[in-house]
């Protein structure tokens, strides 16, 4: 049937069902089958990752017990008297991430409202990029920056840290991370909208209750997002952790001395030669799995939040 | 006469405002001014070290003889490689996401898994190079399995660039193709793709230093530390530039150290380059479109 088109049937339909009669050549259907194979790899990726971490996490479990894993307070897989608690790993993780959300919350959020708020547009368009920098150095120099010229400057003010700490590995870490609190929550601090403020200047309030009390709560759950995204960040941190915060397993709350994190657990057993199939080799992906569950549940909650304000107001 | 209290009010507040700006300002100033301090720090610990021989020798037990030649060889196969997996794969999941599969369920599905694959911390990507490609597809500790691993990790950077690419070219010119006849598959390789390129490119680049400067996935595949051979082909052995320059942090002589802050000027030299690289190609090419 040929007939003349109704009118509001011309705009996308009907151009779309022409081009398909018109790609009807075997060629195009077979490129458009390979593109969308092309676009599937991720959700082969996601599947691979869990996959993966699942058949060895499994695999470990059936060696060892799930109260050996979640009760027992000692990570000890490498010794005769082997240890499987996982909280020591746990607890390295929380302390240096703390730590560095400790530095990047208050710089990142003072840096975001100075953008948004302060910065005339030309000099935001500059610092922006700029402060941006901080997360594309790579994490193996920052470990070296944290190793060798941090440490010793927080030795010379607390004489009794270790060579390897929590400390400076959790402050360098949080320089690295300022951007993506500062960024995000830029970008949700100016998409309040000039109304919300004008609003308030006609109330008589000034520029500081202004930000405080109408910008910043505007923007909380795109700040929230940022921040979550951020932990996330420094949970799965590899390099740095494993330069500068040491490689001994321990339950402490202690930032001066020497503590393992999840990631840096993974890369010790990786740089030495574990052969496939045993215990050890298997703990590393009980180990990474711990550590996916952790981003992921963050990520997805993350990205909850920031649906939730680019929803607009 | 006294100043009116509703003016004192309002000159405290001002000086409140001014005193809260300076301190926004600081905290954009003080993290960038605290970067430059340790690069420059940087460069004086690996000033004696860098010279024509140290990009040309092997490494060695002792840290005045020692190069990273094979480890500059390494990374430059290792990013030509990843670029040559990534870049088309990526672009091509762009060119479907944007140009075919737009509301469809599928389409919607994978966008949200690229969103969530873009935040998985990069040593579990190594754990998924070591359990896929080194076991069970028997790549072994291979530049090829670091390749494909480095791949999938920068593949959601490539992918939303080149979407964000794509989305600049106006929806006017498909019609216009469309109109003369073309179908889909022709205005999107002869309109559609070269509009987005400069855009598709700085994608790329970004991506390709991304790879660069990874540590922890290449160690969990496997790459080696102490390589005195040149790799010769993609089934090759090899070792990196970070991880050469985590292998001489890990060391405690202080000559070791001095290597590898020499090391890192080299891996930053390289990443300056590449982006130099794009912001020109860019220019360019906008110019010329």
């Amino acid at each position: 049937m040929d007939g003349p088109l109704p009118m509001t049937d011309a705009g996308t339909g009907a151009t779309r069902k022409r081009l398909r009669a018109r790609a009807s050549s075997l060629g195009e259907r077979a490129v458009e089958l390979l593109l969308l194979c092309c676009a599937a790899i991720s959700i082969v990726t996601t599947v691979g990752i869990i996959f993966v971490l699942a058949v060895e996490t499994i695999g470990f479990f059936r060696e060892v017990r799930f109260a050996q894993f979640f009760l027992d307070s000692q990570w000890t897989p490498l010794f005769i008297d082997k240890h499987f608690g996982i909280w020591p790993l746990v607890a390295g993780t929380a302390m240096t991430s703390a730590i560095a959300i400790g530095v990047a919350l208050p710089f990142g959020l003072l840096a975001a409202i100075y953008l948004s708020e302060f910065a005339s547009s030309r000099r935001r368009q500059l610092l922006k990029p700029a402060l941006e920098v901080l997360a594309g150095v790579p994490t193996i120099v920052y470990g070296y920056f944290a190793l060798v010229l941090v440490t010793p400057l927080l030795q010379a003010l607390i004489p009794d840290l270790s060579g390897f700490n929590s400390l400076s590995a959790g402050i360098v870490m949080g320089v690295m991370i300022i951007p993506m609190i500062s960024s995000l929550s830029e970008d949700a601090l100016y998409s309040v909208p000039g109304s919300l403020r004008e609003g308030a200047y006609a109330l008589g309030a000034g520029k500081l209750p202004t930000i405080a009390g109408v910008v910043l709560p505007s923007a909380v759950s795109g700040i929230a997002a940022s921040v979550i995204l951020a932990i996330s960040r420094a949970i799965g941190e590899t390099m740095i952790v494993a330069i500068a915060a040491g490689q001994q397993p321990r339950l402490t709350l202690d930032p001066r001395v020497p503590v393992e994190t999840m990631t840096a657990y993974i890369v010790q057993i990786s740089m030495g030669d574990t052969p496939h199939g045993t215990i050890e080799y298997k703990t590393i992906f009980v180990v990474g799995a711990t550590l996916f569950l952790a981003t992921f549940a963050m990520n997805a909650f993350s990205y909850q939040l920031r649906k939730r304000y680019e929803k607009g107001y | 006469m006294a100043t009116p209290k509703h003016l004192q009010d309002r000159g405290k507040e001002r000086f409140l405002e001014a005193g809260f700006r300076l301190l926004c300002a600081f905290a954009v100033l003080l993290p960038l001014s605290l970067l430059a301090l340790l690069i420059g720090d940087l460069l004086l610990d690996a000033l004696g070290r860098i010279d024509l021989d140290f990009l040309q020798s092997y490494p060695s037990r002792r840290a005045s003889r020692a190069g990273i030649l094979p480890a500059l060889v390494g990374s430059v196969y290792l990013i030509g490689l990843t670029t040559a997996i990534a870049l088309p794969v990526g672009v091509a999941a762009a060119v479907y996401l944007e140009e075919y599969g737009h509301r469809s369920r599928l389409a919607a599905l994978i966008e949200i898994n690229i969103a969530n694959l873009a935040g998985v911390p990069s040593v579990i990507y190594g754990l998924l190079g070591l359990g896929l490609f080194v076991r069970t597809l028997d790549m072994d500790r291979s530049l090829l399995a670091g390749a494909c691993t480095l791949s999938l990790l920068v593949m959601p950077i490539v992918i939303m660039a080149s979407r964000e690419a794509l989305r600049t070219v106006p929806m006017a010119l498909r019609e216009a193709c469309y109109a003369l006849g073309s179908t889909r598959l022709q205005a999107i390789g002869q309109v559609v793709l070269p509009m987005a390129l400069p855009g598709i490119l700085t994608g790329a680049i970004l991506a390709i230093s991304r790879a660069i400067g990874e540590t922890a996935p290449l160690i969990v595949v496997g790459a080696l530390t102490y390589v005195t051979f040149l790799p010769d082909g993609p089934n090759s052995p090899f070792t990196a530039l970070p991880i050469q320059i985590f292998n001489w942090v890990s060391r405690p002589q202080k000559a070791f150290l001095e290597n590898a802050a020499a090391g890192i000027v080299v891996l930053l030299l390289v990443m300056l380059l590449l982006n130099t690289v794009a912001v020109v190609l860019r220019a360019r090419l906008q110019k010329r479109a």
